[in-house]
């Protein structure tokens, strides 16, 4: 191997330790604020990454960015998750108290069967616009640590508030009123 | 060519023993062997060694669609479309999923090759080192003064 080749091979090794180095740090020091989980915990308002998904019951696919100018309540839940059957009742109640006044509540079913969450839907009796994300592409978007976990945004599409695990009714009045004063 | 014969008869006997069995698994697959090969979406263990709750439901999915009579691909198809190829637990061996089967045997190759190549080179250094410089040739004249040296003495 002649002096230059193995220069050249020295330097690309260094290189590629170095690289990986700098890919550690830089995850350690930013890695935590790249999902909404993190940006709230550090006392942003980030904006909710947009989706377009499937609409669990009936056709057609309902887009995060069409309900802007309205505060959103994004819940993530399954039918597998225990804590989520206690809380849907009130998540259903809630959103027919406010469903008139520019407060739209949005259920994304993550990893379920989708014939699953069909049947809690009907058991619970679910009126509020689900959205089925079987693969769980918005759960890493999101940081979303577990189920159920509920996310109110504010009429320009920022995250203001966040619960991990069932809400209950001052959560909800909570995360609304936050919601509707950033707009 | 009865040797070349025997190799060849003993080959597809293999094949053919390897064939059935995976046949077998493909049309009659059991329980176990597709909670080994599938994993669970919240917890990204494989299912046999998972008991969450969507763990116990895939189980009890598995268990109905075999009673049913599905094979095994079109019951690993159903799981892929509700969850992903994440739930399989090696990657298919196709697509771009393809690279991660091969890249390691071409690394493995790699680093076989990479050894080799230094082994031979230090193998022939060292045979070049442990090789007898040649004696240099002495000066006659030496050589003649030293013969009528040892004379005296005989």
């Amino acid at each position: 191997m002649s002096g230059r080749l193995r220069l050249g091979a020295q330097a690309l090794a260094v290189g590629a330790v170095a690289a990986l180095l700098a890919l550690l740090v830089w995850k350690v020091a930013f890695g935590s604020g790249n999902d909404v989980t993190g940006s709230l915990r550090e006392g942003r308002t980030p904006d909710a990454p947009v989706f377009r998904l499937a609409k669990l019951a009936g056709e057609g696919e309902l887009a995060l960015d069409e309900l802007r100018g309205k505060a959103v309540v994004l819940n993530f839940w399954a039918s597998w998750c225990g804590p989520c059957k206690e809380e849907t009742p009130l998540l259903e109640r809630t959103w027919r108290e406010w469903r008139e006044r520019d407060v739209v509540f949005v259920g994304v079913n993550v990893k379920d069967f989708r014939g699953d969450a069909l049947d809690f839907l009907e058991d619970y009796d679910v009126t509020y616009p689900n959205v089925y994300d079987g693969k769980g592409w918005t759960v890493g978007r999101y940081g979303v640590t577990g189920f159920p976990e509920t996310y109110f945004l504010d009429a320009r599409g920022r995250v203001v508030y966040r619960v991990a695990g069932p809400v209950d009714a001052d959560d909800l009045r909570t995360g609304i009123d936050r919601a509707l004063e950033a707009a | 060519m009865r040797l070349a014969l025997a190799a060849l008869l003993a080959l597809v006997a293999g094949a053919f023993a390897l064939a059935a069995p995976a046949a077998a698994s493909e049309t009659r697959p059991t329980p176990a062997e597709l909670e080994s090969e599938l994993v669970c979406p919240v917890c990204e263990s494989t299912l046999d060694t998972s008991s969450a709750p969507i763990a116990r439901r895939m189980k009890a999915v598995i268990r109905q669609r075999i009673a049913e009579g599905r094979t095994k691909s079109e019951i690993k198809a159903e799981f892929v479309e509700q969850f992903g190829p994440g739930v399989l637990a090696t990657p298919p061996r196709s697509g771009f999923d393809l690279l991660a089967w091969v890249l390691p045997l071409v690394g493995g190759a790699a680093a076989v090759a990479v050894v080799g190549l230094l082994t031979w080179r230090w193998s022939r250094r060292r045979g070049e080192e442990a090789e007898p410089e040649p004696a240099p040739r002495p000066d006659p004249e030496l050589e003649r003064r030293l013969d009528a040296e040892l004379a005296r003495f005989e």
